[in-house]
């Protein structure tokens, strides 16, 4: 892996030569993150998210552990807990508010660099295991966001469990056992809950344990980049520390203040006010609706209105809203055309900013959205949009499509016909 | 490349299939949607919106006014809604001191065990001790308010949207229903035990107006009792209870927002410096 020209880690002392020898944990990390991995020259803050995405994991199972020792995970109490974090625990209502706007911002870090992958095709030969184990990470964050809120036992977590679980119910013949062998019993109840919060702890680790393996399979090729020209030479290239380090330090704290904002000003903004009322089974909330990361897939789920061919409305729903994440996996398959960013591909790049971006806003309005009309109209049309887009439009486009010139090289891309400016001759030596 | 150009192929095919059945759902729901006449929303009114000294970034609770919500909440919603998540040690934290909390939790009776017998039995209150709730059970408090369980109050102003200000509307907002709402929803007239009010979602409501005249409430301090004020400051302690940190959260917030910011103009300053020689040269 890597390239000939990454630096080589040199133990500084005695005790890192011993470390070096024995377990070289240090010249991991040094490859791994620091000056002995070259990474493009030109990367833009968008590349700034895997990082970011990397830092709100890390932040979800600390704040997380810590609601952990003073939660307790029972139909009877687990409300009450929830309550007894929030005014008798030391900074547990701090703990609570990070951990679920924490939530919030992993969706919106991962949802930016999963739109990165897609105008820039970041899934395309030579990083598609990349890609796989990304997607493979958005959906157990999906099954983990959802399971964790259902563990304060209010009303949209009790419908929300309600709601969800009976999607599997929609399965023809063995929907109904499937669904009650989920949630232990006929209805969401105490062995939901406790099995939802095992799997809540557990999951995040099996994330952590997929995190490593996408970033190991990203120092193989290497970072894509802005252009989607690849690294020819080293001038196309600078070490992760400092350049980089430096970058991420700054857009982490960018999004430090964007958090904290949130957590202290407006920690409720981007909940629902039911959830501050407990589970009730007898009482049905006006209007059901997940948390707002899940909004877009929620409107194709319900798309859906009219049983087709006789096959029922809902299990269409059911098959389009797994359907619509799944076919992710198959985008490096499917999207063959030679160039990578969407800088160089004007027809890919209408479709991009005219098609899919506003489908995608359609969806999530209508998600979020009570299911009266216009809502659930438009959100036919957003989803008829999106399918269209990623299983016709991207193919059909990478092979009529006549891409822009490429530059030919990163540096020719960064520094045009200053060649002093090239790495070597005026770069300031790493630190 | 035969194996590729088939797993495009049958993409498209997907693609297609799915695109024509939601728009085969949208056709079917446009057609019903031209044809069909919908129910119509019954017109309900947002919250009016209130000035609390707690609002914004900077707001801090006004201890008189939550003392007089107390008194609101004491002397007419304790009578039917609890207020199980708050204990009378928490009176602590809006300005009454130890002897007063004492005093305040003495005078309320809560259930016991008698040492004796071991029988069930109520006991004056101590300062740990939570709020009693006015029924023994979901049973009675349904038997007693027409099937209606009165809600518990402690987290109400979290539980709606723009709680603080829904509670202190509803609460101020009792009204007959006008004639043009009448003539236009006659479904909007009042059931029999209900009662209209424009900020209730569904107009008529099971809680009788709880502040029906001024001076309802003594207030200790010489604020004169209104309804409107009543309504208030009663939504203002309902905030305090629903978030006991809530002003303290925002205090800690600007001092973790100021570090932040200085971290970040440094680490800006830094990228800046270090990236500085890399840079192509401006022409």
């Amino acid at each position: 892996m890597s390239f000939p020209w990454a630096k080589e880690y040199t133990p500084a002392n005695g005790f890192t030569k011993f470390l070096d020898e024995k377990l070289p944990l240090p010249r991991l990390v040094y490859n791994a993150v620091g000056a002995g991995y070259p990474v493009p020259r030109n990367l833009s803050y968008f590349w700034n998210f895997g990082v970011l995405a990397g830092f709100f994991l890390v932040l979800q199972i600390v704040t997380g552990i810590i609601l952990a020792m003073h939660y307790a995970a029972n139909a009877q109490v687990a409300f009450a807990t929830t309550e007894h974090i929030m005014r008798n625990v030391n900074w547990g209502w701090l703990m609570r508010y990070a951990h679920a706007n924490g939530a919030s911002f992993f969706f919106i870090v991962v949802y930016l660099h999963i739109f990165r992958g897609f105008y820039y095709s970041s899934y395309k030969a030579p990083r598609e295991m990349i890609w796989l184990l990304g997607v493979t990470i958005f959906l157990l964050m999906m099954a983990t966001a959802f399971m964790g809120y259902v563990l304060p036992w209010g009303q949209m977590s009790f419908w929300g469990a309600k709601v969800i679980t009976g999607l599997f119910g929609a399965i023809p013949l063995v929907g109904e056992p499937i669904q009650i062998w989920l949630l232990g019993g006929y209805a969401p109840d105490n062995a939901a809950l406790n099995r939802f919060f095992s799997l809540h702890f557990l999951l995040p680790f099996v994330i952590a344990g997929c995190v490593i393996l996408h970033i190991w399979a990203l120092h193989i090729p290497g970072s894509s980049n802005p252009t989607g020209v690849e690294i020819k030479s080293e001038s196309d290239t600078l070490p992760f520390h400092p350049y980089y380090t430096v970058k991420d330090g700054f857009g982490l704290g960018v999004a430090l203040i964007l958090f904290m904002t949130m957590v202290f000003f407006l920690p409720n903004a981007l909940g629902h006010p039911d959830n501050y009322i407990e589970a009730n089974p007898l009482s049905t909330p006006a209007h059901i609706v997940p948390e707002w990361y899940f909004w877009p897939f929620y409107a194709i789920l319900r798309a859906f209105t009219v049983d087709f061919l006789f096959i029922p409305a809902k299990l269409l729903g059911v098959i389009a809203m797994f359907g619509s994440i799944l076919l992710w996996f198959i985008l490096p398959w499917l999207d063959r055309s030679p160039v990578r960013s969407g800088h160089y591909r004007p027809l890919f790049r209408k479709f991009f900013w005219f098609g899919l971006i506003p489908a995608m806003i359609v969806l999530f309005i209508c998600g979020g959205a009570p299911a009266e009309e216009p809502y659930v109209m438009l959100s036919q049309l957003a989803t008829a949009y999106y399918f269209l887009h990623f299983l016709v439009i991207l193919p059909i486009v990478g092979q009529i499509e006549k891409p822009e010139p490429l530059p030919y090289s990163i540096t020719e891309a960064v520094l045009g016909s200053d060649k002093k400016a090239v790495l070597g001759e005026n770069a300031s030596p790493a630190v | 490349m035969t194996k590729l150009l088939s797993i495009r192929l049958v993409a498209i095919l997907a693609g297609l299939g799915f695109a024509l059945v939601a728009l085969y759902s949208f056709v079917v729901g446009a057609f019903a949607f031209l044809t069909e006449e919908t129910a119509p929303h019954l017109p309900y009114e947002e919250p009016r919106d209130f000035a609390f000294s707690f609002d914004g970034p900077a707001g801090k609770w006004d201890v008189q006014q939550l003392q007089r919500g107390l008194k609101v909440y004491d002397e007419v919603c304790s009578a039917c809604h609890s207020l199980k998540y708050v204990a009378f040690r928490n009176l602590s934290q809006i300005g009454y001191d130890e002897g007063q909390v004492k005093a305040y939790a003495a005078s309320k009776q809560v259930p016991g065990i008698d040492p004796n017998t071991g029988e069930a039995t109520t006991r004056p209150g101590l300062p740990t001790d939570y709020f009693p709730s006015p029924y023994p059970n979901a049973v009675a408090a349904a038997a007693a308010n027409n099937n209606a369980i009165p809600p518990d109050l402690s987290l109400i102003t979290k539980a709606r949207g723009d709680g603080t200000n829904y509670v202190a509307s509803l609460l101020a907002g009792y009204q007959e229903p006008s004639a043009e709402l009448l003539a236009e929803h006659p479904e909007a007239a009042p059931g029999p035990g209900l009662y209209h009010n424009p900020y209730f979602p569904n107009l008529n409501l099971a809680m009788a107006p709880p502040l029906t005249s001024t001076g309802q409430v003594t207030y200790d301090d010489g604020t004169e009792a209104t309804i409107e004020q009543m309504s208030i400051d009663v939504a203002a302690f309902l905030t305090w209870t629903a978030e006991p940190t809530l002003v303290q959260r925002k205090q800690t917030g600007w001092p973790v927002l100021l570090f932040l910011l200085f971290a970040t103009v440094l680490a800006y300053l830094s990228k800046k410096q270090i990236w500085a020689a890399v840079k192509p040269k401006k022409k």
